[in-house]
């Protein structure tokens, strides 16, 4: 089936949501940007390292969106976050995690070789910055009137072992654990932490992963509902429902967006 | 858009001195980007970026990989604007 641009709602009408991760328009944060907008969310974009690039891609989106420095491992931007989002918008009903790396020396076999510099380095950009924007962030969804907020991050199923994915799938086992104590943490102010657990995307991060094309055919001939490698609106559609009003007792969980890989044996 | 190889070229060469800092006259049909100009792939990301939007074509990441020389480059937005 086709989802044609054209299906355009009013789910997210009137939640102001801060996108991470977008570098390019194959970038999952892209697609969550361009639907949340086409569902009536106002977004807003951070972006890392090469600015000019995402200035570019924001173009690209059936808004345009202002696009705000973030690298989620510098305490100045950091503190300088709520400042610089209230430029755009006064609150946050959505925050949208699509942040992760991996030194070359954490993926693609080396497993039993890496460096605890580099371990550290994919657990605090993957897992650890998701504590920090959401802490972040946490004075502009308290700023929405109790309206409570939901926060979502993109995970890739640290259940089991994967080729080369190595340390960084210890990284998103770090990430739904995190997720489940800010659940825990937040839950009083009626925020909600959330994770979707994708299929492969070929984005650019993928292209860094060593052996990402041998996921090629295998999860499309595994998957009951196949899949497309090509294709990140299933993952992004996944992060706007939980953006939404729809999963108003849903925390802490991660739902996997993965043509229902996750639950074949063999 | 139709466009003839030499508009292309100096099309080229003029995103490729915005985004990698290289000066419009190294940038030869003949040479690589990554090996003689020192482009790297991020760069190249948006150096793709910029001229989808300046020439009006559509590059699809697949297609990018093989895109080794400023020639590659030409050659592909000549083809895909005609």
């Amino acid at each position: 089936m086709e989802w044609g641009t054209e299906l355009m709602g009013d789910l997210l009408a009137g939640k102001r949501i801060l996108v991470t991760g977008v570098i390019t328009d194959a970038s999952i944060g892209f697609q969550v940007a361009k639907r949340a907008q086409e569902e009536g969310a106002e977004v807003v974009l951070t972006g890392f390292g090469r600015l000019s690039l995402v200035n570019r891609i924001a173009n690209r989106l059936p808004k345009p969106a202002p696009v705000i420095e973030l690298d989620a491992t510098n305490p100045e931007h950091l503190a300088a976050l709520a400042d610089n989002v209230r430029a755009h918008v006064p609150a946050l009903d959505g925050v949208v995690h699509s942040i992760a790396f991996g030194p070359k020396d954490a993926l693609g076999g080396n497993f039993l070789n890496t460096e605890w510099s580099d371990v550290a380095t994919a657990v605090e950009v993957s897992a650890y910055s998701l504590k920090s924007l959401t802490m972040a962030c946490l004075p502009l969804i308290e700023a929405n009137k109790g309206r409570g907020g939901s926060v979502v991050g993109l995970d890739f199923d640290a259940q089991v072992a994967w080729p080369g994915y190595d340390w960084m799938g210890v990284a998103k086992a770090a990430l739904e654990s995190t997720s489940r104590y800010l659940a825990k943490y937040l839950g009083e102010k009626n925020i909600r932490v959330n994770l979707i657990s994708s299929g492969p995307v070929k984005t650019m991060a993928a292209n860094s992963i060593p052996g990402f094309e041998k996921f090629e055919g295998v999860w499309n001939e595994k998957a009951p509902l196949g899949w497309d490698l090509r294709d990140s609106d299933p993952a992004a559609r996944g992060v706007c429902a939980l953006l939404s009003d729809w999963f108003p007792k849903t925390t802490g969980e991660v739902i996997h967006v993965d043509g229902g890989l996750h639950a074949i044996g063999a | 858009m139709a466009a003839s190889q030499e508009e292309v070229l100096t099309g080229l060469a003029d995103i490729v001195n915005e985004i990698a800092g290289v000066p419009q006259d190294e940038v030869e049909l003949d040479k690589s980007f990554i090996d003689d100009l020192d482009v790297d792939s991020l760069s190249m990301v948006e150096v793709v970026v910029a001229a989808e939007e300046k020439f009006e074509v559509k590059i699809p990441d697949d297609d990018v990989k093989g895109l080794k020389t400023v020639r590659d480059a030409v050659d592909y937005i000549v083809k895909a604007a005609a």
